[in-house]
């Protein structure tokens, strides 16, 4: 039983592990019996029916969809409202119990697994939508609420919020994890476009980052507290509302595909058609590798090279005019085949092909599991990082077809693994390691999207350099002084 | 031909609202719940805007059946690119026993009235799941229909509808005026726009009761009860598979 507490690492001595073993085996029984106390304290708080050890619930609730095994909490609670997440806080603190909140469980770098154990928050049961002001583009939203729910609740006001990560993520959840999508590029990330939120800190105490209920598009007032707490993946307090700014839904879309000879001419493309002041929604980047993929899965017949995916929103008449423009820079760029459509049935076909990308990397080698890298440098060294990316992925036998968001700079490689060779895990540990150390070297973050989680901490640290971090840990010590929010994600300190 | 279509667009709790049963088992709650347009009448919409846009009919008129609050669907059919709306006043008790037959009464008269080339109208509401009133309307007008339709072009004076049906699909040609129903893949129906809920705004909803229509609303039904599906019976919460195993052996399921 002592070793099934520990998750197989074939890379460990047994007796490190058994060392190992002990250590943990003893965190494990004090804090099993701290749960223990808490469980009717719990229960008299958000009722019987909201606290669960069941183990099924506490492994849904333990992993994402990251490929990061499944931590699963010791106990999984499910408050229905404010009142009820702060009360519960306040025991977990009292008994020094680790808090992870939980949105819908989408996220990528394993931000909800549960390394030490604790009690899980669902928040799936606060799932108003509040305070919708049209004439002020604002929205409140609760921790239950995903973005399609929020998009579907507000289409007759011709209003919609457009950061779209893929998933349908819970939009609190989005905050933390400070979520972008593929239209980035013309509405922003997160950080844009999250106003104020409710949060609750770690002993219960629940604060508004830009003060209740404030909603002004603009703000000189004192610390960005509201950007301090988006992109802190739990590890600062529990996000219980977020106030989101809302956009209106474009009058008309194009959407446009166009092949390229090179990366070179894709991303120089992208460059100018930027540079051009297309205000331009969205521009998908699709290797060869991917091209490929696609083609098979939903049997189409692009030609097999970089290729560019482009979404234009505005009125009519700025319609024609972007998409001539850009029509005309890909063509001065060796551009082909350039095909749009302005209907949404021929619009959706145009897209296909990068709406299915994942699956379609997934086809590619059937048994084998997807994992996504998520690099980001400035635009002019796209081309290179790329390049340099695709000749490690051969010379180390990897899988791994590149999509991109080419307008941010961001791209992804789609890495098909055999989870069962434990050697092709490896080389796709290094590689995405040494991706992520060229990214650095190029100006570039570690991670455009999809946060730092648990396997990015490291690399955390050599980004923002050991002054920078000093102060992240000196506010996370000051919010979070016992170290119970979301223990051993995004800071180093502090992991088992 | 007037070239003009009607389009009947009704005002239906939101299809991702959870429905309430009052507990005094009479009606669903709609106080405070989120109401929209029903889905298939933004079809209907939508097909009756991209035959105008196609200039093969010359103006859509959006019609609702309702109490005030029926304006706002209106609005948003108006926003979609209807180019005026009438209301017909009905609220009340007269409201809560509206059903097809009074309401295609009410879109026969003003087909009559309007001089209607095409009454276009989704298949079924989402509340009531009825799908008659198309096929009532036609039969009071005496005039041609064509349901559960997934495709429709204008040929001259006639129209060929694609109708999907339990066996596949069924092509068949009509004459006008006509009845139609619009069907889920029918279109894709277009987000009202800001800058066109802007416009809509201008445009005119005449108000009109079912009286100067000479429409009698009185209901042949009369609804008994409304009650929940039934509730699962007493289950019991097992916390591992061991106990799942255990409860079924002892059930004798297994």
């Amino acid at each position: 039983m002592l070793l099934g507490l520990i998750p197989s690492r074939r890379l460990l001595s047994i007796r490190r592990s058994l060392i190992q073993c002990r250590s943990v085996s003893s965190a494990n029984t004090g804090r099993k019996a701290a749960v223990d106390r808490v469980l009717s304290a719990f229960r008299s708080i958000c009722g019987e029916d909201c606290v669960s050890l069941g183990e099924a619930i506490r492994e849904q609730h333990g992993k994402d969809e990251s490929v990061h095994k499944c931590r699963p909490p010791d106990v999984v609670v499910f408050p229905r409202c404010l009142e009820e997440v702060s009360s519960l806080a306040k025991v977990c603190h009292d008994h020094n119990l680790p808090i992870i909140p939980f949105g819908t469980g989408t996220g990528l770098e394993g931000g909800v697994g549960a390394v030490k154990g604790g009690v899980c928050f669902s928040l799936r049961n606060m799932e108003q939508i509040l305070d919708l002001h049209q004439e002020d583009f604002d929205v409140t939203v609760e921790p239950g609420v995903t973005r399609k729910t929020l998009n579907a609740y507000i289409r007759d006001t011709g209003l919609w919020f457009p950061v779209d990560p893929g998933a349908d993520a819970s939009l609190c959840g989005m905050a933390a994890t400070s979520a972008s999508g593929t239209n980035a590029v013309r509405y922003g990330t997160m950080r844009e476009n999250v106003m104020n939120l409710e949060v609750v800190l770690s002993n219960g105490t629940v604060i508004h980052t830009a003060g209740k209920g404030r909603r002004p598009r603009k703000t000189s007032a004192g610390y960005n507290l509201t950007n301090l707490f988006v992109g802190s993946e739990g590890t600062l307090g529990i996000i219980t509302k977020t106030t989101l700014r809302l956009y209106g839904i474009p009058e008309s879309m194009v959407s446009a595909v166009c092949s390229f000879p090179s990366v070179q001419a894709a991303v120089d493309s992208t460059v100018q058609i930027l540079q051009a002041g297309v205000p331009i929604a969205r521009i998908e980047f699709l290797d060869d590798v991917m091209i490929d993929a696609c083609n098979k899965f939903s049997s189409l017949s692009y030609p097999v090279t970089p290729t560019l995916f482009l979404e234009f929103h505005g009125s009519e008449r700025s319609l024609e005019e972007q998409v001539a423009t850009a029509e005309e820079i890909t063509q001065s760029n060796e551009g082909s085949d350039f095909q749009w459509a302005q209907d949404a049935e021929t619009r959706n076909r145009l897209w296909k092909a990068r709406h299915d990308a994942w699956y379609a990397a997934q086809a590619l080698r059937p048994g084998c599991k997807a994992y996504s890298t998520d690099v980001c440098v400035p635009l002019s060294r796209l081309p290179q990082i790329i390049v340099e990316t695709k000749k490690d992925l051969l010379e180390s036998r990897l899988t791994g077809p590149i999509a991109g968001h080419v307008g941010d700079g961001n791209f992804h490689c789609l890495m098909v693994v055999d989870p069962n060779d434990p050697d092709e895990l490896h080389r796709v540990h290094l590689f995405t390691e040494r991706l992520a150390r060229r990214a650095l070297a190029m100006d570039g973050t570690c991670t455009g999207e999809h946060g730092v989680g648990l396997g990015k901490r490291t690399l955390l640290s050599e980004e923002v350099g050991p002054l920078a971090i000093q102060v992240m840990q000196g506010l996370k010590d000051s919010l979070d002084p016992k170290n119970l929010m979301n223990p051993g994600k995004v800071l180093l300190k502090g992991e088992l | 031909m007037s070239g003009r279509v009607l389009v009947g667009v009704k005002r239906v709790i939101d299809y991702a609202v959870k429905i309430r049963v009052k507990p005094d088992n009479s009606a669903v709650v709609t106080d405070g719940v989120k109401h929209s347009m029903n889905p298939f009448c933004e079809i209907a919409v939508e097909e009756a805007v991209k035959l105008k846009e196609k200039k093969l009919v010359k103006e859509v008129v959006a019609v609702s059946c309702g109490p005030q609050q029926s304006q706002e669907t209106i609005r948003t059919a108006l926003a979609m690119g209807a180019d005026r709306g009438i209301h017909v006043e009905v609220s009340g008790k007269d409201y809560e026993s509206l059903g097809p037959l009074q309401v295609s009464k009410i879109m026969a008269a003003l087909a009559k009235k309007e001089e209607a080339q095409f009454i276009i109208l989704g298949k079924q509401a989402i509340d009531d799941d009825c799908n008659q009133t198309g096929q009532m309307t036609a039969a009071l007008l005496d005039w041609p229909q064509g349901t559960f339709a997934s495709e429709v072009s204008l040929e001259g004076d006639k129209v060929m509808v694609v109708r999907e049906i339990d066996g596949g699909l069924e092509t068949i040609r009509i004459n006008t005026p006509a009845v139609l129903t619009a069907d889920l893949r029918l279109n894709t129906p277009r987000y009202a726009t800001l800058p066109n809920i802007m416009k809509a705004k201008k445009k005119k909803i005449a108000n009109v009761k079912p009286a100067d229509l000479g429409v009698d609303l009185t209901s042949r039904l009369e609804v008994l009860r409304v009650e929940e599906p039934p509730q699962r019976q007493a289950g019991m919460k097992v916390e591992t598979v061991e106990d799942l195993v255990a409860k079924l052996r002892d059930a004798g399921k297994v």
